[in-house]
């Protein structure tokens, strides 16, 4: 644990790539690949559901330091993170275990899991009394499930790729579903992904995706397109879906889908499952998982994509029952085609994979598989006028392919290139009413904010109405100037939450708005962030609800 | 009767007619350290312990009329007896001690318990009423050893001169830079300083107080290898300016009590932070109250309300002072 404790404290202390990849590399030269499993885990984003409960965390926290409820919750508010709040509270250890990460994880802290309250008040201060400091820190943070570390996987990639010098897209192919929740890093996982290339290396995967190829935001003015671009019949042009990425894979007799987030949803889609009996095994498919209902006819509705709120249903209900799965039907809409009879289609071109993925979704004949449609307009200011059609369609702007592109690994730009051009958001200027303080590197800064619009239905009395929260869009540096602001005209004090005499104005940026009954304003909002600081605008001046509920 | 209230000039004392600290030019102001909030320009007569004269003329004017006590040496002031005593703060810093009528205050300035070699050391002072600052007034500020902060720096320096890059040390100029310099193993490398930093640290030494030897960063020219192995040491306000161009490749730090703290940590955006500080921590803060054996503590700057609420709840009277203090010395890291 001291081992990946030091490391952790030495990702966290740099910003730059190359110290970051070095650290990696040294500490994995050294670590016993029992260990090296679990660090490539929790590297590459894995992480493990809460192992306790972050309520006894606390209260065992404030029991062992001796110190009232209140003063922990201001300790809390002040570091803005639980782990490293209790580590900084609990009295210092006087012993550093020598165990490994794999030791402390699988014997001492996964065990934990689902334990009774006071069976864990009994085993955990044993446990936390084994640990110097850095070390108690990070197992805090595997134990609410809350560790991040400022490493992206293709670090971690190229790290191993080093090590093991073998092709750093290798690796990223091997460490495809690494993280997913029903695999248990071993040692043997681990060598598996620094061993030397083999022959059979492709027919051994399984149910293994291909790591996802992502596309890069265009946010060029339209008259750059030509130069830029080129012109637009080098592209393949699609509508960009607002649902879950995917990877359908059919190997073996089997069927998977793989989420973007490289978690096996398969369960989540059983009336996908039928799909295995048409596909031919050896094919992978990427593409869109949508919440999909034929629109009725006369309903004038282009396509049958529904909300995005109902397709999260999907994923985040505990049990699937009956009736969601038949009010929120699913539907993959396929856009690119990775590995066709077992072969791996990547390094062909866009057009070769689209043709044959066309030809194959034509064959399964399944409304449950589609296309995504291919969009075509004579120039990029055809497509521009079509694009404005977006939010009507349920859409959020256009994917751009060009035609030539082989299917990358993640956000590189070697192989090919996809952007995504996507609609402006909505935008509306909103008055600061609330704040609160941030966590993490935003800890102890008001940061957090709640805005609100005038509502003027009632005549003679204009009242601000709270419709979003966002806390995404200032620099380091406004961010310090509202925080000053918000201390200097706080009204009144609710825990971590203080009101304001409202005096900021901000443009907020959205995607999304509909009717809520659980917001004040009857409104919700989507994604919303600040655009801008509206410093020219006085409160006076800010947008009305009626002008939000234009936008509906 | 209070011996001290706070007035919008400052924390003032009426039966003796002085003010402690003050933040707005009055005529008679006793100063507890030479840190600009606390030692303002503008006033008529000073008062302060003789350790800080040096530091006091050269920050605020050779002309200021300044009187000076040793410590523990006693004045009488229209009826108030009044003493200074060591803080531990910086160099000169001092608590204040008034005595009228056999009551018994002590302002305590800024001020730190665990001794560090570069000034008198905190010493605790029998009192009615206490004064206490509130810096870092929670219960996660527990200060590593000063053993264990300065072998991480001189580990941090060294891997930095090992892989060929130079080493800035962000520190305030007055007192954290010189107890940097007290603690350093000086044999890793040359040291170097900002210009805002040698100046305090002749008077540091012209105090007895043992550095060791320093070079301007400014005499280097841009390209000597030698700039590859040393430590430089900057003002904070040092950072993102022109002036670190000099340095090519280098690492950056960053010392500060508030460095404990990870999110703090990466505000600032450097590459290290060594939770170094001239202030109490919270155990600190706690002990030296009790020491004083009041009964009544007054809270300034800092984390006032969880103090004050804390000390009630141990059974003290303590209450909330009103005071413009904090906003130079290690205040929070900006972004």
């Amino acid at each position: 644990m001291k081992a990946f404790a030091e490391l952790y404290a030495r990702l966290d202390a740099t910003t730059s790539s190359n110290a970051k990849l070095q650290a990696m590399q040294e500490y994995f030269a050294e670590a016993p690949p029992a260990d090296a499993a679990w660090a490539v885990y929790f590297l590459a984003g894995g992480r493990p559901r809460q192992l306790v409960p972050t309520r006894v965390l606390r209260e065992l926290a404030t029991r062992l330091s001796g110190l009232s409820d209140w003063l922990f919750e201001e300790s809390y508010q002040a570091v803005g993170d639980l782990a490293e709040t209790i580590a900084l509270l609990l009295p210092e250890s006087q012993h550093a275990s020598e165990q490994g990460l794999a030791w402390w994880l699988e014997e001492q802290l996964l065990p934990l899991r689902g334990l009774p309250p006071a069976e864990l008040a009994e085993r955990l201060p044993p446990l936390w009394a084994q640990l110097d400091r850095p070390s108690l820190m990070v197992s805090l943070k595997l134990l609410t499930g809350a560790f991040r570390v400022g490493v992206s996987k293709l670090l971690v990639t190229r790290a191993l790729a080093g090590l093991a010098q073998i092709d750093a897209k290798r690796v990223a192919q091997r460490l495809v579903g690494y993280t997913d929740l029903s695999h248990r890093p071993t040692a043997q996982s681990y060598l598996a992904l620094i061993a030397a290339e083999s022959e059979d290396e492709h027919a051994q995967r399984g149910g293994q995706p291909y790591p996802f190829f992502l596309a890069h935001p265009l946010q060029q003015p339209l008259e750059q397109f030509d130069a830029q671009l080129g012109p637009a019949s080098d592209w393949l042009v699609e509508w960009k879906w607002d649902g879950i990425r995917a990877q359908l894979v059919k190997r073996d007799g089997r069927l998977w889908l793989w989420s973007r987030g490289e978690e096996l949803i398969t369960e989540r889609f059983p009336e996908l499952h039928e799909l295995a009996e048409a596909l031919p095994d050896g094919s992978v498919l990427d593409g869109e998982l949508v919440a999909w209902k034929e629109p009725a006819t006369g309903s004038g509705a282009v396509f049958g994509i529904q909300p995005f709120a109902l397709l999260q249903q999907r994923i985040g209900r505990k049990t699937l029952s009956k009736k969601l799965l038949e009010e929120v039907p699913a539907a993959l809409l396929a856009y690119d085609l990775l590995e066709w009879r077992g072969e791996d289609w990547r390094s062909r071109p866009q057009d070769e994979r689209r043709a044959r993925l066309e030809l194959l979704v034509a064959e399964v004949g399944d409304a449950r598989l589609q296309l995504s449609p291919q969009l075509t307009g004579r120039d990029w200011r055809d497509l521009a006028r079509q694009r404005e059609a977006s939010r009507e369609l349920g859409v959020e702007g256009m994917m751009l392919k060009r035609r030539d592109s082989l299917y990358g690994v993640g956000r590189t730009r070697d192989l090919g290139l996809w952007w995504k051009w996507k609609i402006d958001p909505f935008s509306v200027d909103a008055v600061l009413i609330y704040a609160q303080r941030g966590h993490g590197r935003r800890a102890s800064l008001y940061s957090d904010y709640t805005f609100a619009v005038w509502d003027d239905s009632t005549p003679g009395e204009r009242v601000l109405v709270p419709f979003a929260k966002a806390y995404s869009g200032l620099t380091d540096d406004e961010m310090r100037k509202v925080d000053a602001i918000i201390r200097k005209t706080t009204v009144e004090k609710f825990g971590p939450v203080r009101s304001v005499t409202p005096t900021l104005v901000f443009e907020l940026g959205f995607e999304g708005i509909a009717l809520s009954k659980r917001h004040k304003s009857g409104v919700a909002v989507r994604f919303p962030r600040m655009l801008r600081w509206r410093t020219d605008k006085r409160v006076e001046d800010a947008d009305t609800l009626a002008t939000l509920q234009g936008l509906l | 009767m209070d011996l001290v209230v706070a007035r919008p000039e400052g924390l003032y004392c009426p039966p003796g007619d002085f003010y402690i600290d003050p933040w707005r030019p009055v005529e008679r102001s006793i100063i507890t350290h030479a840190h600009g909030d606390h030692a303002r320009r503008g006033n008529g007569h000073y008062l302060a312990a003789a350790p800080g004269e040096g530091i006091l003329r050269s920050r605020l004017g050779d002309d200021i009329r300044l009187q000076t006590l040793a410590y523990g040496e006693r004045l009488e002031h229209h009826g108030v007896t009044l003493s200074f005593h060591p803080a531990g703060h910086v160099l000169g810093s001092a608590q204040v001690r008034l005595e009228y009528q056999g009551e018994v205050w002590v302002a305590s300035g800024d001020y730190k318990v665990e001794p560090d070699g570069t000034c008198a050391p905190f010493e605790p002072v029998r009192c009615h009423t206490f004064i206490s600052e509130s810096t870092f007034g929670l219960p996660i500020y527990r200060w590593p050893s000063q053993a264990e902060i300065f072998a991480g720096i001189d580990a941090w320096w060294r891997a930095n001169a090992a892989a060929g890059k130079a080493s800035v040390l962000f520190a305030y100029a007055f007192g954290k830079a010189q107890r940097i310099l007290h603690g350093i193993d000086a044999s890793i490398g040359p040291i170097l300083v900002h210009g805002a930093v040698e100046p305090l640290n002749e008077v540091y030494r012209a105090g007895g107080v043992h550095l060791p030897p320093t070079r301007y960063a400014g005499d280097i020219a841009r390209n000597d290898p030698l700039l590859r192995q040393a430590l430089i040491l900057a003002p904070p306000s040092a950072g993102g300016s022109t002036w670190m161009r000099r340095f090519g490749d280098y690492s950056d730090a960053f010392a500060s009590g508030w460095m404990l703290l990870r999110g703090t940590r990466r505000r600032r955006g450097v590459d290290r932070g060594f939770a170094l500080s001239d202030h109490a921590d919270w155990p600190g803060l706690l002990w030296a109250i009790e020491q004083t054996g009041a009964e009544r503590v007054m809270v300034t700057h800092g984390q006032v309300n969880v103090l004050v609420r804390h000390l009630r709840e141990q059974g003290l009277d303590a209450r909330a002072f009103q005071t413009e203090y904090g906003d130079e010395d290690d205040v929070e890291p900006s972004p």
